[in-house]
């Protein structure tokens, strides 16, 4: 038998966690990222990373509890299953890195310090100052050098990935639920330096490759989160799922080349936000007298207060800025203030994020309250994946979870999924699986704070050993798939590329034509259109304006004909995939006429299950008129009902009956 | 020929004068850019300018200018370049600090110590390599679970974590003068290993578990290119992006080096 080979595309944490996960279990692991995997964009995550843990835990906090407040963040959109397993495994994950060298804040006695974090009244959020998520990245990181070392892992750095390879599936050889005619064999990449087109042989691909921020322009993502790895396995036949579910971030630090992102965590150590109630008050913030300044989120959420979920804070923000014209100074923008706070002790925990603002504004946030406005964070949508549920089954959904209540179920692994089955976190293309913000798994609507890192780690730790196992028991091997199909799929890439370059360098492009300014136009379409507050009049506009760019980007002239490390080709070719995905999210958003977690339509604004408490999934038909296929499968919710996720709003209108309450979400 | 940004309206504009190469073995020049800085512009932002217009200062239509970035918040290191002659993030660096006044000139070169790949991208594998020579990560047993790691008081937490926000930008080997370009990877093993690594030496080496390497990574700070070529220009520590303190760690590892060759001496006999 030939050996077995598996491909991870992306170097982030899901990315890392599972090339260390399969390296360890012996099979070999190629590793494609278009930056040096230490630089993936998993450094900017800041906060921290959830888990159940030893003090919550005596307070009548569990896994369990971790487990319910996911759901409920999510507005119940989320698979429950999944996420009872991501709970459950959560300490594990946190004990691991601390072996691995973590340098988590301590407490005074040497113990792992913890912090609060939104749609949690517990403290289960560990953290390492204020750049959680380049600690984390950094640890895994020399683990896999470790592995690239012994020989297990091959890096391919500065490659970017074009496309899955797919083969004919013989059905006798499926594994999990079977979707698709397909199965996946390998890739094709393209080295972003000499610009070599070539194909990889695989026995299974794992796709980690983030979040897709740049469709929105200015997000607090890095340059490389352009979700054009996610759109060209859709086109290649992968279902995408929650397309319409993005987060925005509601403390953001608006800049002319991205939001830079303002962790929650400077809430959780005590941040408050607010404005003057006074609109257009000039006076310095410190001069503003306490009572003249209105802390919204306070007032309205008096138990969660600054902390309620990311959506509603966002909304709220959006409400005091955009219709009620309270706004610092009159602009988009309200404040995010840690005065109040002990200068050292905010140094200790926050360093990293206040650096980032004094460096980036000029401002000394120990001293005047940051000015913050929200911005496009992450995905909870993303490639749709299957799994094999664990044992767990209570036959009848569990109510509400409260501090105290014993949990149903105990915590060791396989009671949500079934530990190391073959399909989970599988794509509908057998062989290509989705770990990481690529995949909608586990956050529904909403994603909490500091359960991104977790899901990520998760992926790679848990379903790694999907992966393993899948590659292990195969009868079929990549190394028997016929050649032609590597062969046409790359000459398919250079036909693209070839065809992207036609005409290109040859002197001034109008706008047009520009990929550039396309981009441009795109990320100021999707934010006006598809961000905090969303409208099916708007969406529908957005809709046409998307079909005028994607006209303009087959007609794109680059200023760049090099054939040599052309950037520019490679935004362009990107840009392509970019507006493809954005179609999917705007007719996901259009057709889900109603509002749930982050997804806010103004012309529907209640949640509404009987309809729409579905998934999402589009699928691409090219022979179709229009291309996008949507679908809707039901969710997994067999062990919890689904209840309004109200937060505790007071609300200053008289009560209105529940199940119009219900939906909002604020 | 098309008219160069600036001229297009009445704002003020700064020029960019950038140090230009379209690959490795192509000779580098100069190409200068006016561009109006939106408010809060930093030297990314005017780079994306120019990349939708790439028109020079005299009018010549021109090519997006190569350059490596990622988060733009000055913790990925992707950014790094020489501004003004001095070496840090293009990122942080805003224009109203670096330019304030119209018809500033900013100038931007590629670091020197890498090997260009195009304009302003260098190949850093060379430093990535360094992490391999000194074996930088903690030697667990496995992934499956055995429990939490090490208990740790916050004075030596506390140092850790400032050692470990080191993002292998570079900057300490571009600004060091034992720090040289050695473009055959040959090389690398013989060759000054610089900052960065002596400082993760002494990272891995504080961590209980990280320090059962502890004499793998001395010795391979023994031998050439090791902690004794540092010629203590100490400029490392004045360009760390993350006031890392790269000084007390060369110190600390020499000492350790030293501390480590005499007992390997006595053992041997």
């Amino acid at each position: 038998m030939s050996e077995r080979r598996v491909i991870v595309v992306g170097g982030g944490l899901a990315g890392l966690a599972a090339t260390i996960r399969i390296a360890e279990a012996g099979i070999p692991v190629d590793l494609f990222s278009m930056c040096p995997v230490k630089r993936s964009h998993s450094v900017c995550a800041q906060g921290g990373i959830n888990a159940a843990n030893d003090i919550a835990r005596q307070q009548g906090y569990s896994e369990y509890q971790h487990f319910d407040e996911t759901l409920l963040g999510g507005d119940f959109l989320a698979d429950q299953a999944p996420v009872l397993e991501m709970a459950n495994f959560a300490p594990r994950v946190i004990d691991l890195l601390d072996r691995m060298g973590v340098p988590f804040n301590r407490t005074t006695e040497g113990f792992r310090d913890l912090r609060l974090f939104g749609g949690s009244l517990f403290k289960r959020t560990h953290f390492a100052g204020a750049t959680t998520g380049q600690q984390l990245l950094y640890a895994l990181d020399e683990q896999t050098r470790r592995w690239e070392v012994e020989g297990k892992v091959r890096k391919y750095e500065f490659w970017e990935f074009l496309r899955p390879v797919l083969d004919e599936l013989d059905p006798d050889d499926a594994i999990g639920h079977v979707h698709s005619d397909k199965r996946c064999v390998g890739i094709v990449a393209q080295d972003m330096r000499t610009m070599q087109i070539r194909s990889f042989r695989a026995d299974a691909v794992i796709m980690a490759t983030g979040g897709c921020g740049l469709i929105f322009g200015k997000s607090t993502n890095s340059v490389i989160c352009t979700g054009g790895a996610a759109s060209r396995c859709y086109q290649a036949g992968a279902w995408y799922a929650n397309g319409e579910m993005i987060q925005v971030h509601p403390t953001a630090i608006p800049g002319a080349d991205k939001c830079r992102l303002m962790s929650e965590s400077a809430r959780g150590e005590g941040g408050r936000i607010w404005v003057p109630r006074k609109a257009d008050d000039d006076r310095k913030p410190t001069d503003i007298p306490e009572e003249e300044r209105l802390y919204f989120l306070e007032e309205k959420y008096p138990k969660y207060g600054n902390l309620v979920p990311r959506d509603i804070a966002s909304r709220e923000i959006f409400d005091i800025c955009i219709n009620q014209d309270l706004g610092v100074a009159g602009q988009n923008q309200v404040f995010l203030d840690l005065t109040h706070k002990d200068p050292e002790e905010l140094d200790r925990k926050l360093g990293g994020i206040l650096e980032i603002y004094e460096k980036f504004v000029g401002d000394d946030p120990r001293k005047v309250p940051m000015r913050i406005f929200p911005a496009v964070h992450y995905s909870m949508g993303g490639l749709w994946t299957q799994y094999t549920q664990g044992d767990y089954d209570p036959h009848q959904p569990h109510g509400a979870h409260n501090p105290g209540d014993t949990p149903p179920i105990a915590t060791e692994p396989g009671h949500g999924l079934k530990l190391g089955a073959s399909n989970n976190m599988m794509t509908n293309i057998p062989g290509l699986y989705a770990f990481g913000e690529v995949n909608f798994a586990y956050h529904g609507a909403t994603r909490l704070g500091a359960n991104a890192l977790l899901s990520c780690i998760f992926d790679g730790l848990y379903n790694g050993l999907s992966v393993v196992n899948a590659v292990r028991d195969a009868e079929f091997s990549a190394a028997d798939a016929p050649q032609s199909i590597f062969d046409h799929a790359v000459a398919d890439e250079q036909t693209k590329t070839d065809a992207l370059l036609e005409g290109a360098g040859s002197g001034e492009i109008p706008d047009e034509l520009n990929p550039y300014i396309i981009g441009l136009e795109l990320g100021e379409e999707m934010t006006a259109a598809s961000t905090v507050v969303k409208t099916g009049d708007r969406m529908r506009q957005a809709m046409t304006k998307l079909d005028e760019l994607s006209d303009r980007c087959s007609r794109m002239k680059l200023n760049d004909a090099a054939a040599w490390s052309n950037r520019t080709l490679s935004y362009a070719r990107s840009l392509q995939d970019m507006v493809v995905l954005a179609k999917v999210i705007l007719k996901g958003g259009l057709q889900r006429e109603e509002s749930r977690g982050s997804h806010y339509r103004l012309d529907f604004p209640d949640r509404d299950d009987e309809n729409f408490f579905k998934t999402t999934v589009a699928e691409h038909v090219p022979s179709n008129p229009d291309p996008i296929r949507i679908f809707y499968c039901n969710v997994d919710a067999r062990l919890v009902e689904p209840r309004a996720r109200s937060y505790g709003e007071k609300k200053a209108k008289p009560e209105q009956p529940p199940a119009q309450t219900a939906g909002a979400g604020a | 020929m098309a008219a160069s940004n600036a001229q297009q309206s009445g704002k003020r504009h700064i020029r960019l004068k950038i140090l230009r190469q379209e690959a490795q073995d192509k000779l580098p020049r100069y190409e200068t850019f006016d561009v109006q800085p939106e408010p809060g512009a930093n030297v990314i932002s005017c780079l994306q300018q120019i990349a939708a217009r790439p028109v020079t200062a005299s009018g010549e239509q021109s090519t997006p200018v190569a350059y490596d970035a990622g988060c733009l918040e000055e913790v990925c290191g992707a950014c790094t370049m020489v501004i003004n002659g001095r070496v840090r993030q293009s990122c942080s660096c805003l224009i109203d600090q670096i330019a304030p006044n119209d018809g500033d000139t900013i100038t931007l070169e590629p670091m020197t110590k890498f090997p260009v790949i195009r304009d302003l991208w260098v190949d850093r594998s060379r430093l990535f390599h360094a992490l391999k020579r000194t074996s930088s990560w903690v030697p667990i047993d496995s992934i499956y679970d055995r429990g939490p790691g090490p208990k740790e008081l916050p004075d030596k937490q506390e140092p850790r974590y400032v050692l470990s926000t080191c993002m292998s930008c570079g900057c300490c080997l571009e600004a060091c003068p034992q720090y040289n370009p050695r473009p055959d990877e040959k090389d690398w093993d013989e060759a000054f290993i610089g900052a960065h690594a002596i400082s993760q030496v002494r990272l891995f080496n504080l961590h209980d578990t990280g320090k059962q390497l502890k004499s793998e990574r001395l010795e391979a700070l023994m031998g050439p290119g090791g902690v004794s070529d540092c010629g203590n220009a100490q400029n490392c520590v004045k360009v760390c992006p993350k006031e890392i303190p790269l000084t007390e760690s060369i110190a600390a590892i020499g000492r350790a080096v030293t501390v480590h060759s005499i007992a390997r001496w006595f053992t041997a006999r």
